[in-house]
């Protein structure tokens, strides 16, 4: 029997739950103010941490029952794109990967139906559709852009995903890799996107998902996995909620 | 000294429920400022940053986590104070009417040192203070949430002007919530005789 899509967290906490402990610890979890002017130090920062991380879980959830799955995102006119769009990454711009466009296949595994690799030409035989939203990043900055390429929703029903998985996964040429929950892999305006600004954005194919913060929506894909399992991400395993939606 | 009547069984001045409430709420505030000090230092709105020192997190990723954690303490919190507030006819009794000709006559008096502190009746300024820090978390939380749901709350949003605007909306009720603790805290410890009955809720016997 398959969990409903609605599913909650909970069933996956356990295998989080030692991946969050170290989580902040590494980072440092630096408690300078309240120290300071409490004139004590709050010595057991695992306690701390665990509740932080049992609340960002809780906010998984929250966002997971606020998501409205056919609630679109506001759109903006081709004048309102934001140029220069800013660059960002958990890397220097120098340093994006140059893939080739002739021999790149996308890769596909976990719970899908036709796991048959997919090149450009495949991709761009597929509908195509344009998209002029706002990409909000979690530092709180946020630009207009355009983007163009397969319904998300789309391709994983033509590639025979299993939509009563829990998560869709991505790993990426740069090293990076996301997931996110399949209601929002199956909104409407959520984008498999080929066509952008410029090919440091993710060439050849990125995710395009208005319905989250900027750092779930990974570039530079080379594969998309379907899965129940929690699959994290980069900077969700660092310590960003993983939901992240907006 | 001489005992007045009432001073064995001094007089309950505020509530239970009033100053529970209220130390909660500092604590929330005081999460909530700290940590989005740090949130906005990761894209400053201006050309300033607030020193690493007096944030909360260590980074960005910790700050937002105290930040979305002290949520839910600020909004339930301040949910039952303001039920209670109304139901009990507490805002009514403590804060109406406001004038703000009259608050400025007490501030007025109060800088010449002639305004008198009556335990258990706030004067004109305290009542137009109170209110406005009131309606100054309010606005954080609502611009808070314009900006955390620009989707799922896209109304909200349009409403604080739009995303970009909201950011703004949310630093300046934050700044308005600050300069108030600035003065609220500078005459809790300057005052003599108003913080203990913030704890105990008795008013203290008279000198």
């Amino acid at each position: 029997m398959k969990p409903s899509r609605r599913a909650s967290l909970s069933a996956f906490r356990p295998q989080i739950t030692q991946l969050e402990r170290r989580l902040f610890l590494k980072q440092g979890l630096s408690l300078g103010a309240l120290s300071l002017l409490s004139g004590c130090t709050l010595k057991d920062d695992d306690a701390v941490d665990r509740l932080l991380f049992a609340m960002s879980r809780f906010n998984d959830k929250m966002q997971a029952a606020l998501f409205d799955p056919s609630r679109l995102a506001p759109t903006y006119a081709e004048a309102d794109v934001t140029a220069p769009f800013p660059f960002n990454a958990y890397y220097e711009e120098k340093d994006v990967p140059r893939i080739d466009g002739e021999s790149y296949r996308l890769q596909l595994s976990g719970l899908i139906a036709d796991k048959r690799p997919w090149s450009l030409e495949e991709l761009r035989a597929l509908p195509q559709s344009t998209q002029i939203t706002r990409l909000v990043c979690v530092e709180g900055w946020s630009a207009i852009g355009k983007w163009r390429g397969v319904s998300f929703r789309h391709f994983l029903e033509r590639i025979g995903a299993d939509l009563t998985a829990r998560y869709v996964g991505f790993k990426c040429a740069d090293k990076y890799y996301s997931s996110i929950d399949t209601p929002s892999a199956l909104h409407p305006q959520t984008l498999l996107a080929l066509d952008f600004a410029d090919a440091k954005f993710g060439y050849p194919l990125r995710l395009r998902i208005p319905t989250k913060l900027g750092f779930k929506n990974p570039k530079f894909i080379h594969e998309i996995f379907v899965t129940n399992d929690y699959a994290g991400g980069y900077w969700e395993d660092k310590g960003y909620n993983w939901f992240s939606g907006s | 000294m001489v005992d007045e009547a009432g001073a064995r069984t001094p007089r309950i001045i505020h509530p239970l429920y009033i100053r529970v409430t209220h130390w909660v709420n500092a604590v929330a505030i005081f999460v909530m400022v700290l940590s989005g000090w740090r949130i906005y230092n990761a894209s400053p709105l201006f050309h300033f940053e607030f020193p690493a020192g007096f944030t909360l997190g260590g980074w960005l990723a910790g700050a937002l986590a105290w930040h979305f954690a002290a949520m839910w303490l600020l909004a339930l919190n301040g949910i039952a104070y303001l039920a209670y507030c109304v139901v009990s006819g507490h805002f009514r009794r403590r804060f109406l009417p406001i004038s703000l000709r009259r608050a400025l006559d007490d501030i007025i008096l109060a800088s010449q040192g002639r305004l008198d502190h009556a335990p258990g009746r706030y004067n004109a300024a305290q009542r137009l203070l109170y209110v406005g820090v009131i309606l100054a978390v309010i606005v954080a939380v609502l611009s808070g949430l314009a900006i955390w749901k620009p989707v799922q709350l896209q109304a909200l949003t349009a409403l604080m002007g739009g995303y970009e605007s909201a950011r703004r909306v949310h630093f300046f009720a934050m700044a308005a919530i600050v300069a108030f603790l600035i003065v609220h805290i500078g005459l809790a410890v300057a005052v003599k005789g108003v913080l203990a009955p913030m704890f105990t809720g008795r008013a203290e016997a008279p000198r």
